[in-house]
């Protein structure tokens, strides 16, 4: 058994009720942060912890503390993103729906570090039922002395407000969170500056991801040199992944970083091997704007060494041969998954939550929707191929926000890897509306890395 | 000792100057200068584009993505480069910085598939539209487009919209650079235009089809770089090419207008009026919706002389510019009578009738308005 931190009381009956989570060792890193640690403390175990933004970026958050900007007379605000809208991904829904005040204890300390007396946990319009279930655990902190003024007896205010999002993807983006929170259409600002200089209302703001905000709890439970001692190397302590696709047993885990990522599609402890005794084709490991991986590059990595369910070790490769853990949506693909269908829908959903602020995004994720409609009702050239190729190149990294990368990506990593089916599918337009390319040579051994040349 | 001190300031304002260098050329401008203004200080060929940075309106710029130029070296202090290309109109330059624009293969890549993105929803309908010969992206498109569109697919359509009497909205023309939202936003006194929709299907709407009957609205004509907004006195009346530009001024009587105009006239007929553009396309100083949709007599204006325009522009071609009136030597030669017409061309034709005043017809030019 791996080991927890984060989901380690789920199972307790009543945890999401305020007294039970009290009954089980809660709110004891928050009474250690505001009455020994201090804020310089915690930034410090946090700093120590080496905990990495587990929002998709993998930026470590204590940094990302530390640039706040601190001017006289201007208040400081905490953003919680809690607007999980990637594809594939739903592990911040399970803690705020299950454990809401492990969520809140870390806003708590997240908010008394930085300085911040109002906080913000902005969550997706479609996540209707949760802000009760958030207010609620709210109002019950409240009544206990854990919100509002003068909180354990420290001086220190907060506030928690929960604000719903009308289900845009983009509103996920930071600073397009910021706007929106604000009242203003989700539009993406330009950088700099950042949120840490000028962020909600003009004021610095810290925007987080609701597991980052839960992982402090721990980190300040056990300290920063203690939660070092969990995971590999950079990659710190322990990750939810939300697996889903073609496995025995979808649903939310929690992974210490040092798993292969085998031992998690294939063990029973995780996701219980493919359905219906299928082979693996291809996974997403991070959500859908990380690249796709063929089985034969997501179990070892092309120097062959076996590949960890790691920041450093997804990534191995570049995106030439590797993916990103990104926020841990790990979506698993069988032998009869068709990687064409599969990348026209995220070209479609991309396409359907562009903002159209900027050109590259606002044309270009509509282009490539429309050639890979054509491909997959077979009316494809081999020249769309190539087209696909050109326009996902000139969209990513033009953009002012990651969304154009996040667009570009999957559909590069599905030519760069399975451009045979994407050729098969032109070759064979009949063919291909009426079965599968199959799994191919996608699961083969690589061949062995030839020798460095002497 | 006062005036010493404020020297002294002054003196280290001068010494703080940022050094940049554009495509090896190097500039020095103040602190807080964006690449593209210091681009626009040593002019010509390494100026980018900008469809729809705006140097008289806050906040704009950053979205069309065609002044995307390569940061080769950060700045003196932190010389790595950035790793993507930015933004020059909202990137502010750092002492040291080091710009590609044109020098480099990976901007004018990068700037081929903005435009060719740009153009991908554009009807592409010049022939008959209005802003043709001043139209930005026409410009963009010349110099950097692809000589033919690799997009299969059908366009995007809006319908036309009638923003009040004076503008036309073409939404299918449009190429969001969101220019006219800051217009009605810093202009006007209440915004009731903005954006609807999200991604290619968005569109610059009125909510509920207000109309954009303030003061100021007029210049969301003049700040559109296509042809999405025109002014509906002047829509198909003529080719602006055709026209003569003249600077000429008025003394209005709105406090904020200044009264210094363009007029576009034929003959004696003033066709449009517009704020003055400088050679980026920007204007001068914004004018009120009186000056621009009410005056349109040569006798309500003070005309100042020809206007200067840019010798590649389309509307040089007319050679109105600079030329004099030639001084008709008969009536001397004639002792002051009047030459008598051997041939007067309104007996024989319908057109070209005196009585009849072009840019008083409402609407576009019709066969029908001559046969009256």
């Amino acid at each position: 058994m791996g080991r927890k931190l984060l989901l380690d009381k789920a199972h307790i009956e009543g945890i999401r009720y305020y007294d039970t989570y009290r009954s089980n060792g809660g709110y004891a890193a928050a009474e250690k942060a505001l009455k020994t640690l201090g804020p310089e403390g915690v930034l410090d175990e946090v700093k120590k912890s080496g905990l990495r933004g587990r929002g998709g970026a993998g930026f470590p958050t204590g940094l990302k503390w530390s640039f706040i900007a601190k001017p006289e007379g201007v208040p400081r605000y905490l953003v919680c993103n809690a607007d999980e809208s990637e594809p594939g991904t739903f592990k911040d829904r399970y803690l705020m729906e299950f454990i809401p005040h492990l969520l809140i204890e870390g806003l708590l300390i997240s908010s008394f570090t930085l300085g911040a007396n109002s906080c913000y946990i902005y969550i997706r319009g479609e996540y209707a039922w949760i802000p009760e279930i958030l207010e609620q655990a709210i109002a019950e902190a409240k009544n206990k002395g854990w919100l509002g003024k003068n909180i354990l007896g420290t001086g220190f205010d907060l506030e928690i407000y929960v604000q719903r999002g009308a289900g845009a993807y983009i509103c996920g983006e930071e600073t397009a969170l910021i706007e929106s929170l604000e009242g203003k259409r989700g539009n993406p600002r330009i950088k700099p500056p950042f949120p840490a200089v000028k962020g909600l209302w003009q004021s610095p703001t810290v925007v987080n991801n609701v597991e980052t905000l839960a992982a402090v709890v721990p980190i300040v439970n056990i300290g920063g040199d203690e939660y070092i001692k969990y995971g590999t190397g950079k990659s710190t302590g322990t990750k939810l992944i939300s697996a889903c696709g073609n496995i025995n047993k979808p649903g939310v885990y929690e992974i210490e970083m040092n798993i292969s990522v085998e031992e998690f599609i294939y063990s029973d402890e995780y996701c219980g091997g493919i359905k219906n005794n299928k082979r693996l084709k291809a996974c997403i490991p991070g959500g859908s704007s990380v690249p796709v991986l063929p089985a034969n590059l997501l179990l070892k990595t092309a120097k062959g060494e076996t590949r960890m369910m790691t920041y450093e070790s997804l990534a191995d490769g570049g995106f030439a041969t590797g993916s990103m853990l990104g926020s841990g949506g790990f979506i698993v693909m069988d032998e009869d998954q068709c990687i064409v269908r599969n990348t026209l829908t995220f070209a479609r959903f991309y396409h359907h939550e562009s903002c159209g602020q900027c050109s590259p995004c606002r044309e270009g994720t509509g282009w490539m929707k429309k050639v890979l409609q054509n491909i997959e009702n077979g009316k494809g050239k081999m020249s769309d191929i190539d087209l696909l190729w050109d326009i996902q190149r000139k969209i990513e990294g033009n953009t002012i926000c990651p969304l154009g990368d996040a667009a570009a990506w999957p559909v590069a990593a599905a030519i760069r890897h399975f451009r045979d089916e994407f050729e098969w599918h032109v070759a064979n337009p009949q063919e291909s509306q009426t079965r599968n390319f199959g799994l191919a040579h996608y699961a083969d051994p690589l061949p062995a890395p030839a020798p460095a040349a002497v | 000792m006062l005036p010493a001190s404020t020297k002294d300031i002054k003196m280290a304002e001068e010494i703080k100057l940022f050094k940049v260098k554009i495509d090896n050329i190097s500039v020095e401008v103040e602190p807080g200068t964006t690449i593209l203004n210091a681009a626009r200080k040593i002019g010509g060929e390494v100026v980018p584009p900008a469809m729809c940075y705006y140097s008289k309106l806050q906040g704009s710029g950053g979205k069309c993505r065609t002044c995307l130029v390569k940061v080769s070296k950060g700045s003196d202090a932190d010389p790595r480069p950035m790793p993507k290309l930015v933004a020059s109109c909202r990137t502010t330059v750092m002492d040291g910085m080091e710009v590609a624009n044109i020098t480099s293969p990976e901007v004018l890549d990068a700037r081929k598939g903005v435009v060719e993105f740009l153009l991908l929803n554009h009807p592409l309908d010049c022939p008959v539209c209005d802003q043709a010969g001043e139209c930005h992206l026409q410009d963009l498109s010349y110099e950097h487009g692809a000589d033919s569109t690799r997009y299969e697919f059908k366009r995007r359509t809006f319908d036309k919209v009638d923003l009040g009497d004076h503008i036309k909205l073409h939404m299918t023309r449009c190429i969001l650079c969101y220019r006219c939202v800051y217009t009605a936003d810093q202009l006007t006194e209440k915004r009731e235009h903005g954006m609807l929709g999200r991604g290619d299907a968005s569109e610059i709407s009125t909510y509920i089809s207000q109309s954009l009957d303030n003061d100021f609205i007029g210049n969301v004509i003049d700040v559109c770089p296509v042809g999405a907004l025109t002014d509906q006195t002047f829509r198909f009346k003529n080719r602006v090419w055709f026209l003569k530009p003249v600077d000429a001024h008025r003394d209005c009587e709105n406090p904020k207008c200044c009264g210094k105009t363009v007029l576009w006239m034929r003959g004696d007929e003033v066709f449009r009026v517009t704020a003055r553009k400088d050679k980026y396309g920007e204007v001068e100083n914004f004018i009120c919706d009186t000056c621009r949709f009410e005056k349109k007599e040569a006798k309500d204006w003070i005309i100042e002389g020809p206007r200067k325009i840019e010798r590649n522009s389309v509307i040089s071609q007319g050679h109105y510019v600079n030329t004099v009136k030639p001084k008709d030597p008969l009536v001397d030669v004639l002792d002051g009578r009047q030459p008598r017409l051997l041939f007067d061309i309104h007996t024989e034709s319908q057109v070209n009738r005196p009585e009849i005043d072009l840019s008083k017809i409402d609407g576009p030019a019709h066969s029908d308005d001559f046969k009256k």
